[in-house]
């Protein structure tokens, strides 16, 4: 390391001209490892951890945030609220949970009921964030409805965007495949569940997310 | 529960009509004509803004036993040229297909083409 340790132009731009502080929503579809990758963030940064995991749908259903995660990169660093929103989808159907979960009648109902309110609050949220880190299941077709629709809407609010192709663990992943589909975007190759590639994942957060963009309001 | 037809009712939306409703008016004329158990096809599709509304709409119709939500699928939206976006085009999907999702199972989609599946026996009434 030289006389100036990790002191780069880059560092040195965003000290000055970047953001210091970001509300950072975690969206994505249900099951694709949200609060994994929230659990993976805060362990590495704060210690803590976000909130359970389970591998029945629609685990998380009222957002969580933890204020002021500070990640660094080299010279430069980001303090961020972290937002873990439940999963959107266009559909809730009951009887999934008793049928391929094996959850009673009630349980199932009150599972599907508290999954709707999840998704609206994940809407809502979507008005209040500066920057979003879309959780893809890399071993799943990338043109789902959700992830398009949250795409365009973060398109049209210019909102910065940053792509994390989860559960290249998994020996069917294919984050080449959510790549090309979304080349306007950084899309991030990540294992939320054993941290392989988090650091670029953390990098690219502080580089991306600390940039000054106007907000479209709606 | 009301019985439902075997036929299944299709329908293709013009732009024109489209264009005529705003914002509201459209997601309630959208989610009024699905809950019937209808399939629609949109010429020119929905905002990117009207689409996240349309989630959240639905979300707050879903009765558990009678209606689960959408299926909903469009394909690949217009590359505004540069001209295009310095003067704040929109970008929507050219066509967008919503179904009751109990009725309309998305199969294969790609940006050229959407494959579904209509599940026999659950029609409009």
């Amino acid at each position: 390391m030289g006389l100036f340790g990790k002191v780069t132009l880059a560092s040195i731009l965003q000290r000055v001209f970047g953001k210091k502080h970001a509300k950072i929503g975690i969206y994505g579809p249900p099951n694709v490892g949200k609060t994994t990758l929230a659990n993976r963030i805060l362990r590495d940064w704060t210690g803590d951890i976000m909130g359970s995991v389970s591998e029945i749908p629609h685990e998380t259903r009222r957002a969580k945030w933890k204020k002021n995660v500070k990640v660094e990169n080299g010279g430069s660093s980001l303090f961020m609220d972290i937002v873990d929103t439940p999963g959107v989808a266009t559909k809730v159907d009951y009887k999934d949970f008793m049928n391929t979960w094996g959850l009673t009648k009630d349980e199932a109902k009150q599972r599907a009921k508290e999954a709707t309110e999840g998704v609206i609050e994940s809407i809502k949220w979507l008005e209040d964030i500066d920057g979003v880190l879309l959780v893809m299941d890399s071993t799943q077709d990338p043109f789902t409805q959700v992830n398009v629709t949250i795409l365009g809407n973060l398109e049209a609010r210019n909102l910065p965007v940053l792509i994390a192709a989860n559960k290249i663990d998994m020996e069917e992943s294919s984050p080449a495949t959510l790549k090309s589909a979304f080349p306007q975007h950084p899309v991030i190759p990540i294992s939320a569940l054993t941290g392989y590639n988090s650091d670029t994942l953390y990098t690219t957060m502080v580089s991306h997310f600390s940039k000054k963009r106007k907000k479209k309001r709606r | 529960m009301a019985k439902k037809e075997n036929e299944i009712s299709f329908n293709l939306v013009s732009r024109h009509k489209l264009d005529e409703l705003t914002s509201s008016e459209k997601l309630r004329f959208i989610l009024k004509e699905v809950k019937k158990g209808k399939i629609l096809v949109l010429e020119h599709g929905l905002t990117p803004f009207e689409q996240t509304n349309l989630i959240e709409n639905t979300m707050k119709e879903i009765e558990q036993d009678t209606f689960i939500g959408v299926e909903m699928e469009g394909l690949g939206q217009d590359r505004p040229s540069f001209f295009q976006k310095l003067f704040g085009y929109s970008r929507k999907p050219r066509v967008t297909l919503i179904g009751p999702a109990n009725l309309l199972k998305t199969i294969r989609k790609d940006n050229d083409m959407i494959q579904t599946k209509i599940i026999p026996g659950r029609g409009a009434k």
